[in-house]
């Protein structure tokens, strides 16, 4: 079972996708130059303080509103493991699972977290944090599929022979 | 066990016999959409990341240029050409100029029945029709592309039952901004609004695109009307046939039911910046405004700019305000030619732009600066959304906006 633990930023409900990245920022050529504005009308210097293996924990509807799916791919970017919130807009779902970013909806984490505290994630079992444990659902087997192969293009290459060696 | 309408096209395009709420399905699309917000990175994703790929039926697909229209640069000048270019390449329609994507489909595709894959979030507007959909980001887009398939989850399905007849100046707008403002912005999440009853049927093929279209604001993956005689006649004339007729069982389930008597509707606003935070416009009143947008795939066609027209006919736009008129279709743009819409604009003072999406997705044209605020009939109002991270976005009807850029704040049309 994949276990791993980090460091976590909190944000509020309903982080909308003008916030992950917002439209001016969209004609930039690569999800790296994007990147560093990501979450810029909200909290300008978050995208420099965010390492590599750090998670998000919000509260409910994360990623309401455009189908953008550079608003995934730029939260991947930044190196973020996992998103924790009380719900996610489900454009925004599929399009992180595609892109092999791993969310988790869980109801009380988000009410409890203290930002910059570590929480250690047991996928598809429980959070544990401050010595408590949060129990989280099992994603369905296709999606599981699909982020094991590290995204939905990669999973259909594999399934339809169109891989590139 | 019954099933509702969404759950007959899935079981459709399933080729399966039933389906119930929750259970996941491969379905074959019966079309696909995309626009210039990603087509670009579709098109990267096809060349670049997979081997000798086909694509299943170039018949289904539509390819259309609304976003930056025209290019505003050099850098969406290279993604549109290589959405134009590879279109070609393949024998995909193509579309450039002509309007906002979804007033595209509606006017020349979309058919009772289908279940329609758009790589937007306002796809869900099809339901008008009767149809399935819903909007996917553009990796999704590929893969049903390339396959012509896809999975969906069954969504549960919420029955907004719709009674009475709307007042005389109170427009679908503010029925479902009252709608989002009542369940909230994630209200419906992962469910279909399926809008039904004696008031629907009071509504035109434009009114339930407008109350269609906002259904992602409330979290929907899309909602549904059925397509009743209003709508067939509306296929009809248009020259095309529906897929499949479908109506909901009388044993079909319902995850839960909301009724909402459309007599006690009255103009709303929904303030900045979130689409459920919705009021009684008269509580926005006297809001200072630099500019007003009349116009999106939510509120840009004939209807709602035959009520702008009528308010600002004879009147003049306030000094301060950029007044932005855009029809979301050239269709439309020619009809108001006609109806003689565009010269009571232009005499009024207002900017009338060509149709694209505009300000309503804060590229383009329009775009506020710093702390400037905006009345506008487009379809968010989220923080930074029309420009500047310190700018604001009110939404209001299209007779809320055109009062509002008269009088230079916000007002409803029967203060002026």
């Amino acid at each position: 079972m994949e276990r791993f633990t980090g460091k976590v930023w909190v944000l509020g409900d309903d982080i909308d996708t003008d916030i992950i990245i917002p439209t001016e920022y969209l004609a930039l050529k690569t999800i790296e130059d994007m990147r560093q504005y990501a979450f810029s009308p909200l909290r300008p210097d978050l995208a420099s303080q965010i390492r590599k293996g750090d998670m998000i924990v919000a509260g409910k509807n994360f990623g309401c509103g455009s189908s953008r799916e550079q608003a995934p791919e730029v939260i991947k970017a930044l190196g973020i493991r996992c998103i924790i919130a009380k719900s996610f807009a489900r454009i925004f779902f599929r399009n992180s699972i595609n892109n092999g970013l791993l969310l988790i909806e869980q109801p009380d984490l988000y009410d409890d977290m203290r930002e910059g505290d570590e929480i250690t994630v047991e996928v598809n079992h429980h959070i544990t944090y401050g010595g408590s444990r949060y129990p989280i659902a099992s994603l369905p087997e296709n999606l599981m599929e699909i982020l094991g192969a590290g995204g939905l293009v990669k999973a259909m290459a594999a399934r339809n022979g169109l891989s590139i060696s | 066990m019954g099933m509702t309408i969404a759950e007959k096209i899935i079981a459709r395009a399933a080729g399966v016999e039933e389906v119930k709420a929750g259970d996941i399905h491969t379905v074959t699309l019966d079309r696909m959409m995309s626009n210039d917000g990603t087509t670009h990175l579709t098109v990267d994703m096809y060349h670049n990341k997979l081997k000798n790929p086909r694509i299943a039926d170039p018949g289904k697909m539509v390819f259309i240029v609304d976003h930056n229209v025209p290019s505003d640069n050099p850098k969406t000048a290279a993604s549109q050409k290589k959405m134009r270019d590879f279109a070609r390449e393949h024998g995909i329609d193509f579309w450039e100029g002509k309007g906002v994507c979804h007033q595209i489909m509606m006017e020349h595709y979309v058919c009772p029945g289908e279940l329609i894959f758009g790589a937007d979030s306002h796809t869900c507007t099809y339901g008008a029709l009767g149809a399935f959909g819903t909007g996917v980001g553009c990796t999704d887009l590929l893969y049903g592309m390339v396959t012509g398939t896809s999975w969906v989850l069954v969504p549960e399905t919420v029955k907004f039952n719709l009674t009475g007849r709307l007042p005389e100046g109170v427009y679908p707008r503010d029925l479902m901004l009252t709608i989002i403002g009542e369940i909230g912005a994630s209200g419906v999440s992962y469910q279909v609004m399926e809008f039904c009853g004696d008031g629907a049927g009071t509504l035109s093929v434009n009114d339930r695109m407008v109350l269609c279209n906002l259904a992602v604001e409330a979290g929907a993956k899309t909602a549904i009307f059925e397509a009743d005689q209003t709508a067939l006649d509306w296929l009809a004339a248009r020259g095309r046939k529906p897929a499949a007729v479908f109506k909901s069982d009388e044993d079909a389930v319902y995850e839960r039911e909301y009724t909402f008597d459309l007599s006690k509707i009255q103009p709303v606003a929904a303030r900045p910046d979130f689409v459920d935070d919705v009021v009684p416009a008269k509580e926005v009143c006297g809001v200072h405004i630099d500019e007003a947008f009349l116009g999106s795939c939510n509120n840009g066609r004939i209807e709602e700019l035959r009520v702008g027209a009528a308010i600002l006919k004879g009147r003049k736009v306030a000094d301060h305000v950029r007044f932005l008129v855009v029809p979301a279709s050239q269709q439309v743009y020619l009809q108001a030619l006609d109806e003689g819409l565009i010269r009571v604009f232009m005499e009024s003072g207002a900017i009338v732009m060509n149709p694209n999406c505009s300000v309503c997705w804060g590229s383009c044209q329009g775009v506020i600066g710093e702390n400037e605020v905006l009345i506008s009939t487009g379809t968010r109002n989220f923080k930074g959304r029309a420009g500047h991270p310190s700018s604001k976005v009110y939404l209001g009807s299209a007779a809320t906006v055109a009062a509002s850029a008269v009088k230079g704040e916000i007002c409803t049309a029967d203060m002026l």
